[in-house]
C-alpha cells in the first residue's frame, strides 16, 4: 500500500520534472527562433528583451546571436549609468584641447548605427535614459550638439533584464518598442548549442523579406488575438506583422502561414498579454500544459481589475484559437498566478525599471544636474565639465599668459559643478490589515483614511505603494506609483476578510521598502492594524507564535531606520499593536481619535 | 530620416487631430497636450505636421525664422540688417522640432559657438532647440519625465515668447514663440500645474476599441513602412485638400463672429465646471473660433464650442485628485444642464 503511493508521488513528480524540463525546451526553441528573427532585421524588429538571470543560457545564447551577425555589424554594450556625452555625442574634449579646433565625437547610439546596442541590467535603467533610447528608437536617429545634424542611429536592441519578481523589470517604454520578449529562466545552455539556420541563410531570407505578401485576414488575426490579450497598444500588432513576416522569410516562403502568425502571438503577444485570453468556445484548443486549469474558470468578479478595466474590444469571429493558444503558452508567470489566486492582476507597474545607479555614501542625494559655478555645499567639482568649459579659450588664454603657463589654463569662470538633489522624494507605503478581524469593523474606515492620506501625498507628488494581508499571505497590491487614480481604485476594489498574516505584512513591506531605499527614494511606513496577528511568518496559525514573528519583523524595520507609522484600528486602543509600534520605533496613532486632520498631519511631520 | 507618415492618413483620434488643426490656425490658442496610451500614434500626428502644414515665409538669412511682414516680432540682427537684405525672403517648412528627453540646456537654449570661439577668440551664439522652433511646434514626448530644470526652462520661454540667454559670457536675446505640445502617459506621473497652464488644449488619447480600426491603423502603418513612396502617392490629394483647407481657415479667422451669446455660453460653462480664472474662458473661445474658421463658418456656433469645450477646459478644472470621473465627464455633464442653445 504504502509502496504503492509512494511510487504514485515518485511518478507525479516525475511527470512534474517532465513537464518543466519540457516547458523550459520549448522557451529554449523560441529563443532561438527570436535570435533568428531579430538577426534578420535588427533595427525593423526593434529588440529583444531578454529575461533572464545571466547565467551560462544567456551567455550561450549571446554567443549564438553574435554568430548571425555579420561580422561587420557593430555590437555595443549600453551600461545603465552611462553619461549623455558617451550615448548622445558632443565635443571631444582631448581631441579638442590638441588641435585647438572643435572636435565632435560620435555618441554610442550613432556609432551603433546598423547594429545591435546589448543593455544589460535593463531593469536598473533610470527613466530618463529609457527614454532616451526609446527616442531614438522611434526616429532612428539621435539630434546633434547644437549646430550638428541629426545622425543616423539605427539599431536594434538587446535588453537583458535580470529582474526579480513582477516589480523588477526594464522600462515599459522600452519593452513596448521591442517586439520579441523571451524567458530564459530554467533554459539549459545545451538546449541552446545551434540555431536552425546561419548567415547564409539569413542572407537569402533578407532578400526574400520585401516579396512577401500580407493579407487582411493575416492583420486582422493579429490585431484580434491582441485585443483578446487586453494589449492596448497598436505597436503590438504592428510588431507581431513584421515577426511573422520575418519568420516566413526565414522559413523560405513569401507567403505568411498560419505558424508565423503563431510564432508572432508566441513571441509579441503572449508575453505582453494584461488579461488571460479566453478561447472562442467553438473551437477545440489544443492541450495547453503551460496554464494552470483553474485561470479558465475563473468568475470574472474576483479579479477587480478587469471590473475596473475597460470593456476590452469585441473580437468578434475574427479570433483564431489557435494564435489564442500560441499566445497563452508565453503568458507572463506573474499574470497566471495572479489571476489563478483570485487575486488582482497587477497592471505592471510603469515606473519599475527607472532605479537608477545607487546612491554613493557620502554624497547627498542623487546628482541633479551639472551647472556653472563654485563647489560649495550640495554640489561637487566636475573636472570633465570644467575642462570642457575652458577648452575653446586655451589658444587665447596662452597668448595673453606669462611665459611659464601651463598646459591648460583654467580660470574660475570654467568651474563647473554636479549638484545633488538634496531632499529625496519619500515615497509612502501603506501597509493595510485587510483581515477578518480589522475588517469587520474598520475596513472602511481605514480606507476613508488612506484615500485622506493619499491626497496628501498628492500635494506633496510622493510615490505610493500599497501593502495588503489577509488569510495567508501579504500581498503587493500596488507597486510604488504616482498615480494617484490607480491607489484609490485599487482600494476600493480591496477585500477583506481572513487571519492576520501580520508578519508577512511587515516583512513583505520591509523588503519593498528597501527596494525603494535603493531607488533613492526615502520610503515611510505608514501601518494600519489592530496588531491582533493569529498567522505566523511561515504561514502557520497560532496567536503567539505570530504574535513574536510580527514584534520581531517590527524590530527589523526599526533596525533598518525606515520612519514609520502605526494606525491603530481596533475599537479601543489595544496594548498589542501599542507594543508593535514600540517594536518598530514607529509614532503610534489610534484611529478612534485621529480624525482625518490630524492623521493628515501626522503623515506631514513623519515625511 | 524618411518621409512623415502623411496626417490625413491617421486612421480616427479626431479629437487630437482637430486640436492640432485649430492650433495651426490659430497658434495664440497656445500648446496642445496630448495624453493617453502608448502606441496610439500620438508621435505620428505631430511629427506628421512638418509636411501637412504649409511653408512659411521667412527673412532668408535669418537664424530664427523671423517673420518679414512682422517687423514688431523681429530679432536684433534681423533689425540691424540693411534694408536690402531684409527684404529678401525664403519659403521654408513650419518647424516641429522634437525635444529629446537627453537634451542638455546647452542644446536647448544655445551655447557659445566652439569653432567662432577657437578659430577667431570671438564669443558668439549658437542658436539652440528654441531657436530653431521659432514660429513652428517645440515636440516633447514624455513630458511629464522632463528633468525639472528643462521644464522651468520651458515655462519661462513659453509663457515670455523669447528666450534670454545670459552664460558663457554671452549676453543674447532672441524670439522664441512656438506652439508647444507635449504627449505622455498619465501612468508615469502627473505635470507641473505651471507647466499644465502652458497648454491651451488637452487631448485624451485611446487605443481606439473597434477592432476594424485597429486593423486598418496596423494595415495603413505597415504599407506605409514597406513602400513608402507608392503610400505617400496615394495619400497626396487627402493631403493637399487638408493643406488648403488650413490656409482658407486662416484667411477666414479674422473674420469670424463671435456674438455675446456665444460668449455668455462659454461663460456660463465656464462656471459651471469651476475653472479657474479667465484663461479657460478665451482659450474655448478662441479655438472655437478657428474651427469654425475651419468649417468655412463666419460665426461660433454651438457645433464648435461643444466641440472644443472638453480640450480646452478638461486640464484647468479645479482638481479633486482622487476624483474618478474625470474631467471629460464632468464637462461633458455642465453641457448636457446648459443645453446647446446659445442664447
Amino acid at each position: 500500500m504504502a509502496e504503492a503511493q509512494q511510487a504514485e508521488q515518485a511518478r507525479q513528480g516525475d511527470a512534474r520534472v517532465a513537464d518543466a524540463r519540457l516547458a523550459a525546451a520549448a522557451r529554449a526553441g523560441d529563443a532561438l527562433l527570436a535570435a533568428a528573427i531579430f538577426a534578420l532585421e535588427p533595427c525593423a524588429i526593434g529588440g529583444i528583451t531578454v529575461r533572464t538571470d545571466l547565467g551560462a543560457a544567456c551567455e550561450r545564447w549571446l554567443v549564438l546571436l553574435r554568430e548571425l551577425l555579420d561580422e561587420a555589424v557593430p555590437l555595443r554594450r549600453l551600461p545603465p549609468h552611462i553619461d549623455d556625452q558617451r550615448l548622445l555625442g558632443g565635443t571631444d574634449l582631448a581631441l579638442t584641447l590638441g588641435c585647438g579646433r572643435p572636435v565632435y565625437a560620435r555618441g554610442l547610439l550613432a556609432e551603433a548605427d546598423g547594429g545591435v546596442i546589448l543593455m544589460s541590467m535593463a531593469e536598473r535603467v533610470p527613466a530618463r535614459l529609457a527614454a532616451v533610447v526609446a527616442g531614438a528608437l522611434d526616429s532612428h536617429s539621435v539630434a546633434g550638439a547644437a549646430g550638428q545634424d541629426a545622425q543616423p542611429a539605427r539599431f536594434g536592441l538587446v535588453a537583458l533584464d535580470s529582474g526579480r519578481g513582477d516589480e523588477e523589470h526594464c522600462p515599459l517604454v522600452l519593452a513596448e518598442r521591442l517586439a520579441l520578449h523571451i524567458d530564459l529562466h530554467g533554459v539549459h545552455p545545451d538546449d541552446l548549442l545551434s540555431t536552425p539556420i546561419d548567415r547564409a541563410a539569413l542572407t537569402r531570407a533578407r532578400s526574400r523579406l520585401g516579396a512577401i505578401q500580407v493579407d487582411a485576414e493575416a492583420i486582422t488575426a493579429l490585431c484580434s488575438a491582441a485585443a483578446a490579450c487586453g494589449i492596448d497598444s497598436l505597436r503590438a500588432p504592428l510588431l507581431a506583422l513584421r515577426v511573422a513576416r520575418a519568420s516566413a522569410a526565414l522559413d523560405e516562403r513569401d507567403v505568411i502561414d498560419d505558424t508565423d502568425l503563431q510564432s508572432a502571438a508566441r513571441l509579441v503577444l503572449g508575453p505582453r498579454a494584461r488579461v488571460v485570453p479566453e478561447a472562442p468556445a467553438s473551437s477545440e484548443l489544443p492541450a495547453d500544459s503551460d496554464s494552470p486549469p483553474e485561470s479558465e474558470t475563473l468568475p470574472e468578479s474576483e479579479t477587480p481589475q478587469n471590473a475596473h478595466a475597460p470593456p476590452l474590444p469585441d473580437a468578434g469571429d475574427e479570433l483564431d484559437p489557435q494564435l489564442i493558444a500560441a499566445a497563452r503558452a508565453t503568458l507572463p508567470a506573474g499574470l497566471l498566478a495572479g489571476i489563478g489566486g483570485g487575486a488582482a492582476s497587477l497592471p505592471r507597474s510603469s515606473t519599475a525599471g527607472r532605479a537608477g545607479a545607487a546612491i554613493v555614501k557620502g554624497r547627498r542625494g542623487r546628482p541633479a544636474g551639472i551647472r556653472n559655478g563654485r563647489p560649495r555645499h550640495g554640489s561637487k567639482l566636475n573636472i570633465v565639465a570644467t575642462l570642457r568649459a575652458a577648452a575653446p579659450w586655451q589658444r587665447l588664454r596662452r597668448a595673453q599668459a606669462r611665459a611659464a603657463a601651463p598646459r591648460v589654463i583654467v580660470r574660475a569662470e570654467d568651474f563647473c559643478v554636479t549638484w545633488f538633489r538634496q531632499r529625496s522624494q519619500t515615497a509612502t507605503l501603506f501597509v493595510l490589515d485587510a483581515s477578518g478581524s480589522s475588517a469587520m469593523h474598520r475596513l472602511a474606515e481605514v480606507k476613508g483614511a488612506v484615500e485622506l492620506l493619499l491626497a496628501e501625498c498628492y500635494v506633496r507628488r510622493d510615490q505610493v505603494a500599497v501593502v495588503a494581508f489577509r488569510g495567508r499571505a501579504a500581498e503587493l497590491v500596488l507597486p510604488a506609483t504616482r498615480s494617484l487614480v490607480r491607489a484609490k481604485r485599487l482600494l476600493a476594489g480591496l477585500p477583506g476578510g481572513g487571519a492576520t498574516p501580520l508578519a508577512s505584512g511587515l516583512a513583505l513591506a520591509h523588503q519593498l521598502a528597501d527596494q525603494l531605499r535603493r531607488r533613492g527614494l526615502a520610503p515611510l511606513l505608514v501601518l494600519m492594524t489592530d496588531g491582533q496577528a493569529n498567522i505566523a511568518l511561515d504561514g502557520s496559525a497560532g496567536r503567539e507564535r505570530a504574535q513574536q514573528d510580527a514584534l520581531l519583523a517590527g524590530r527589523l524595520l526599526r533596525a533598518a531606520a525606515f520612519k514609520s507609522l502605526l494606525i491603530d484600528t481596533a475599537p479601543r486602543p489595544a496594548p498589542l499593536a501599542r507594543l508593535l509600534a514600540e517594536a518598530m520605533l514607529a509614532r503610534y496613532l489610534p484611529l478612534p481619535y485621529a480624525d482625518a486632520r490630524a492623521l493628515a498631519g501626522a503623515v506631514q511631520s513623519a515625511a | 530620416m524618411g518621409a512623415a507618415f502623411p496626417f490625413s492618413a491617421i486612421v480616427g483620434q479626431d479629437e487630437m487631430k482637430l486640436a492640432l488643426l485649430c492650433v495651426a490656425i490659430d497658434p495664440s490658442i497656445g500648446g496642445v497636450l496630448i495624453f493617453g496610451d502608448r502606441g496610439t500614434g500620438k508621435s505620428t500626428a505631430i511629427r506628421a505636421l512638418s509636411a501637412l502644414l504649409p511653408p512659411s515665409k521667412v527673412v532668408a538669412d535669418c537664424r530664427y525664422g523671423c517673420d518679414p511682414a512682422r517687423r514688431a516680432s523681429w530679432c536684433s540682427e534681423c533689425l540691424a540688417r540693411p534694408a536690402r537684405q531684409q527684404a529678401i525672403t525664403k519659403s521654408v517648412p513650419v518647424p516641429v522640432i522634437d525635444m529629446p528627453l537627453g537634451a542638455t540646456e546647452d542644446r536647448v537654449v544655445g551655447a557659445l559657438n566652439l569653432e567662432q570661439a577657437l578659430n577667431s577668440g570671438v564669443r558668439s551664439f549658437e542658436p539652440g532647440l528654441l531657436a530653431q522652433a521659432n514660429r513652428g511646434f517645440l515636440y516633447v514626448d514624455e513630458v511629464n519625465l522632463l528633468e525639472d530644470h528643462l521644464v522651468d526652462l520651458l515655462i519661462d520661454v513659453a509663457a515670455s515668447g523669447e528666450n534670454v540667454v545670459e552664460r558663457e559670457g554671452l549676453s543674447v536675446r532672441h524670439p522664441a514663440r512656438f506652439v508647444l505640445v507635449g504627449s505622455g502617459n498619465p501612468e508615469e506621473g502627473e505635470l507641473r500645474p505651471q507647466l499644465l497652464d502652458r497648454f491651451g488644449l488637452s487631448v485624451e488619447i485611446r487605443t481606439p476599441q473597434d477592432i476594424a480600426l485597429r486593423v486598418e491603423v496596423v494595415r495603413r502603418r505597415d504599407q506605409f513602412e514597406r513602400e513608402p513612396q507608392a503610400f505617400m502617392n496615394t495619400w497626396r490629394k487627402h493631403e493637399q485638400k487638408q493643406r488648403r483647407e488650413i490656409i482658407a481657415a486662416r484667411k477666414r479667422l479674422a473674420g469670424v463672429r463671435v456674438d455675446n451669446a456665444a460668449l455668455r455660453w462659454a461663460a456660463q460653462l465656464c462656471m459651471r465646471v469651476g475653472t479657474d480664472g479667465l484663461r479657460g474662458e478665451l482659450t474655448l473661445i478662441r479655438a472655437a473660433r478657428a474651427l469654425a474658421a475651419l468649417h468655412g463658418r463666419s460665426a461660433v456656433g454651438s457645433e464648435e464650442l461643444v466641440a472644443m469645450a472638453p480640450p480646452a477646459l478638461r486640464h484647468r478644472l479645479r482638481r479633486d485628485p482622487l476624483d474618478e470621473a474625470g474631467s471629460t465627464l464632468r464637462i461633458e455633464r455642465a453641457i448636457g444642464e446648459q443645453g446647446m442653445a446659445l442664447g
